[in-house]
């Protein structure tokens, strides 16, 4: 099988210790029937990874977009300097409202700070933050040196909430805990769940629904909003793209949780479920073929009759507006091929758009997707929990005796599980075609031999890789950040995307890699003029 | 934009808002960029260094590749020992540098990992390097880091005995673009001086599309010349926050006289770089240098009115906001809020002295941040914001014209191939500062006072 001589070939490479380790994190699909794949260990030190940190996952991704909260990250400079307007998190508040995406907060420690503690400074900036902002609420991310030198911020969020009257949440999310930015999700997921959700009382509408796991990248949120409420849905909050401290606190309230970026936002998703009772449905809004099986299934939840017709009028009215452009460019992309690498989520989410315009995936893999990412969720139970993941909390939750509700009866859910991913995550791979790669935690010398050896015509990954597919001749899209363009989601954003890669690997300056002298053998050619000559 | 920011100053003692500088590592990472077969390496837990690696890829829009020891809780707790030696294998094996230049992070810097016990531990291939620098990011700023990665570089390489035996005179640029390394590298050919500019990260992070990627360009400063700079009739080193520890170090190791000289940006700094060059070598200044500095003064001249009196803001790294506030004092304007976010009260004592020597009353801040900037510009309004991409929050809210300037860059492209240093640099600034005016004129105008002519 060639497929598997790309592999052989890439591993042999490496020193021993290596290559036991990575080709756990390699799978080709079809090979056997499992596709058991190992994910979530710790990084190799020295492999050149595409990974952050526990801080980024927390603060950077789940926190960071909650658009009316103070964000103070208690350490030197760096790390909230890293996450200040880097993530197009995107959010805008009505006049009045609060609004801190464009500040970045920092307790700047320094080194006194780390010899004497950095207990005292933390308390005074809570108090500088919130006497000059008066925000909603006020989160303290902790960074690396934080844990090490015992700087209690949670006595000093406690202290802060009683004296100031807004919620003061502490993170303990240091950048060495877990092995990826993973554990800052889970991190966030745990106090966003115990302190703030299910403390607001806003009333709710007819087919009230909360969306997880959607960050509003380049607007991906809104494109989402705009389709949910043009059919009639009631968003009661956005878990977090452009969302606010002020909506989660009643998230409780809604009906059903519709889940994008799994891998963030899971343990809320269950933790809900137990605590309230609202079901949630695996939902994916990239991708137009995709995003009309998703709003199917939300209509069918419901089973409204009124709103299943509504959601098909929505349906082939969006697609109307679609068409012609749709397929300018997908004879723009028919045949090419795709290498994806996204962090945990994405490198699943965009292969049925890139599919519907006729591009195949040959890899795809996570930074720190977890097993049930890859597998589906049914292989949780056989999860082995290592040293690393070990310390991260978990959360226990209860039946809450007050707010719990049923929407639909126990039977009529076991049905609907049945026809649509309710409380159920299929994962990556069993998509995948037959043939094709699954890579975890790539590293730098794999996607240069990858790309090297598989040539794509497009490379789906992130800044850090994006110049060096670049230099070789293939385009590579940046799916974290969209190039700065936006939204992918939904049946607008599946053009932007697909007019965004047309122009990419069509753009007339590959054509000028390699100068005329080069191609043209013009030496030759005065060699055999002179030999007339003479 | 940034309406939460009021007029009325408090005092802060303790909350940072938009700061005005970042973590040492990221300079450190910089700086190791500039040697040739150098991968730098980040020993700390994994987010820092892909952070760096981020920041300076969105800067340069070109490939910047490091490795990390990945910490976990654990080596956190035990010592990250372990996993450098780990990476240095790794790292020898399958990425092939001749160097690994090791920077630290808050992280081992506060578990107090000793790294040169580490290092001469593990196991470096022969004819290899592994060498470091400590970069706690609690200290300083990235100019810091940039500055005590230069300085390893002649703690672990230089050797000689100061001698001049190699005829060539050092460069230490500063945290600069590779566009004005390059720059400096054309004055100092001009002048028929042979030198050792280190770091040069010419030909790494601006280098060509040729449809194969290499993970180490062509650029980069030799260890055989880091080596020799230690036999080198002098250095020059540019930008005091910068340079001077490098330099004073090779003085103190190898007897190399230092020039500590200020970042030559704008028409007196550059005079006085070519005056200390002429003064260590004894050689002529060309007639081409002499001829870019009259079409510079000309271009001055021609254009004084576009910024006379003036009021700008500028704020960045010190070395650059230095030079930057005395040129645009010899450009007539007044440079009436100087900040960095870099500690330093050198940073202050310098632009005090140079604002006062111009009669101006202004306001200038070591370890300040973007928040108090942007209230004293809602206090006292300026005409210009002169600084890096984080500038264009203020300029929007404010309605003022940015220039961009220093790092990071990450909204606009080519900065990197064009320099800012020198004459030549001088004149792009000039061209800069005066579109960004213009426009605004242009912009601004009625119909009847739009003109054609200006």
């Amino acid at each position: 099988m060639i497929k598997l001589k790309n592999i052989q070939k890439i591993l042999e490479e490496y020193p021993p210790k290596v290559k036991k380790n990575r080709e756990k994190h390699m799978v080709v699909k079809g090979l056997d029937e499992k596709h058991e794949i190992e994910a979530n260990t710790r990084t190799i030190p020295g492999i050149i990874t595409n990974r952050g940190c526990c801080f980024a996952g927390c603060k950077g991704v789940v926190l960071g977009p909650l658009r009316d909260v103070v964000h103070i990250v208690h350490g030197p400079v760096g790390c909230s300097y890293y996450t200040w307007g880097t993530r197009r998190h995107k959010g805008r508040s009505e006049a009045g409202e609060d609004n801190f995406l464009s500040y970045c907060f920092t307790t700047d420690m320094q080194e006194s700070d780390i010899v004497f503690g950095g207990e005292k400074k933390l308390r005074e900036a809570v108090k500088e933050a919130y006497e000059l902002f008066k925000p909603e609420a006020i989160t303290i991310s902790a960074t690396c040196p934080v844990g090490l030198i015992g700087d209690d911020i949670h006595a000093v969020a406690r202290d802060a909430q009683n004296e100031f009257g807004i919620q003061v949440l502490a993170f303990d999310c240091e950048g060495y805990k877990g092995v990826s930015q993973s554990a800052g999700h889970h991190i966030a997921n745990n106090v966003l769940m115990r302190d703030v959700i299910g403390t607001g009382d806003a009333e709710t509408g007819k087919y009230s629904i909360n969306i997880l796991g959607e960050y509003n990248i380049g607007g991906d949120g809104w494109e989402i909003s705009r389709i949910l409420s043009k059919i009639g849905y009631h968003i009661v909050s956005i878990m977090t793209g452009d969302g606010t401290y002020k909506e989660l606190k009643s998230a409780h309230k809604a009906d059903l949780n519709l889940v994008q970026c799994h891998r963030s936002i899971n343990y809320i998703a269950e933790m809900i479920e137990v605590k309230y009772g609202t079901p949630w449905l695996k939902v994916n809004f990239i991708g137009i073929e995709s995003t009309i099986k998703t709003l199917r299934h939300m209509a069918k939840y419901f089973g409204d009759q009124v709103l299943i017709d509504r959601t098909e009028v929505v349906i082939t009215e969006e697609l109307a507006s679609i068409e012609e452009s749709l397929k300018i460019y997908k004879k723009m992309c028919a045949g090419k091929t795709a290498l994806l690498f996204v962090g945990g989520s994405r490198a699943h989410h965009y292969q049925g758009l890139l599919r519907e315009l006729g591009i195949e995936t040959v890899m795809a893999g996570y930074e720190f997707g977890h097993r049930d990412d890859y597998e589906g969720r049914d292989v949780i139970p056989y999860i082995k929990m290592d040293a690393d993941s070990r310390n991260i909390p978990e959360l226990q939750v209860t039946k809450d005796e007050k707010n719990y509700r049923l929407y639909l009866s126990p039977e009529k859910i076991e049905a609907l599980k049945k026809e649509m991913p309710l409380s159920r995550y299929d994962g990556m791979i069993k998509e995948m075609k037959g043939g094709s790669y699954i890579i975890d935690d790539l590293n730098h010398f794999e996607t240069e031999e990858l790309l090297k050896k598989l040539k794509p015509s497009l490379f789906c990954s992130g800044i850090k890789d994006k110049f060096v597919a670049q230099k070789m001749g293939i385009f590579s899209k940046q799916l974290h950040s969209y190039d700065y363009s936006g939204p992918y989601a939904g049946f607008k954003g599946a053009i932007v995307f697909a007019k965004d890669i047309s122009m990419g690997m069509n753009t007339p300056t590959w054509s000028f890699i390699t100068p005329p002298w080069k191609k043209i053998p013009m030496l030759e050619g005065k060699i055999v003029k002179e030999v007339g000559a003479c | 934009m940034l309406d939460h920011t009021s007029k009325k100053i408090k005092e802060r003692k303790a909350l940072v808002v938009n700061p005005a500088k970042t973590c040492q590592p990221i300079g450190a990472m910089y700086a190791a960029l500039g040697i040739h077969n150098c991968l730098p390496h980040s020993h700390g837990s994994q987010g820092c260094c892909s952070f760096h690696r981020m920041h300076l890829t969105r800067h340069f829009r070109d490939p910047v590749v490091a490795s990390t020891s990945s910490f976990t809780e654990g080596a956190s707790v035990f010592g990250g020992g372990a996993n450098l030696k780990t990476s240095i294998k790794n790292v020898f094996s399958i990425y092939k540098p001749d160097v690994i230049a090791i920077n630290t992070t808050c992280l081992s810097e506060t578990i107090g990992d000793d790294l040169p016990t580490i290092i001469k531990d593990s196991e470096i291939p022969k004819g290899k390097f592994v060498f470091h620098a400590n970069t706690p990011s609690y200290a300083g700023s990235h100019v810091t880091g940039f500055s005590n990665m230069v300085k390893a570089m002649v703690t672990n390489f230089s050797e000689g005995k100061g001698d001049g035996i190699n005829k060539k005179v050092n460069i230490i640029p500063g945290y600069t673009e590779p566009g004005d390394m390059r720059e400096l590298k054309r004055i100092v050919k001009i002048m028929d001086i042979p030198c050792i500019l280190f770091p040069d990260t010419s030909g790494v992070v601006d280098s060509p599309m040729t449809g194969k990627y290499e993970m180490y360009p062509k650029g980069g400063t030799r260890v055989g010349d880091l080596i020799d700079t230690g036999n080198s009739i002098a250095t020059v080193a540019l930008g005091s926050f910068a340079s001077e520890a490098a330099a004073y170090e090779l003085e103190k190791r190898c007897k190399v006289d230092a020039h500590i000289l200020n970042l030559p940006i704008g028409i007196k700094a550059t005079d006085e770089l070519i005056m200390e060059l002429v003064k260590i070598t004894g050689k002529d200044v060309p007639y081409e240098l002499e001829e870019e500095r009259g079409q510079l003064v000309d271009i001055m001249t021609d254009t004084h009115h576009h910024f006379h009196g003036k009021r700008v803001a500028i704020f960045g790294d010190p070395d650059h906001v230095i030079a930057m506030t005395e040129f645009t004092l010899s450009l007539g304007m007044k440079p009436v809020y100087v900040v960095t976010g870099t500690p330093g009260i050198s940073f202050e004592k310098q632009v005090q002295k140079m604002l006062e020597d111009s009669h101006l009353q202004g306001m200038v801040k070591s370890s300040g941040d973007l928040f108090a900037l942007h209230q004293w510009i809602k206090k006292d309004p300026v005409d210009l914001l002169i600084g890096n991409t984080y500038g264009k929050y203020i300029a929007r809210a404010e309605d003022i014209p940015l220039v961009r300037f220093g790092f990071p860059n990450l909204d606009r492209s080519v900065h990197s191939y064009f320099p800012i240093v020198g004459y030549k640099g001088a004149m792009r600034i000039i061209e800069m500062i005066s579109n960004a005016l213009l426009e605004r004129v242009d912009r601004d105008a009625v119909d009847e006072d739009f003109e054609l002519v200006l």
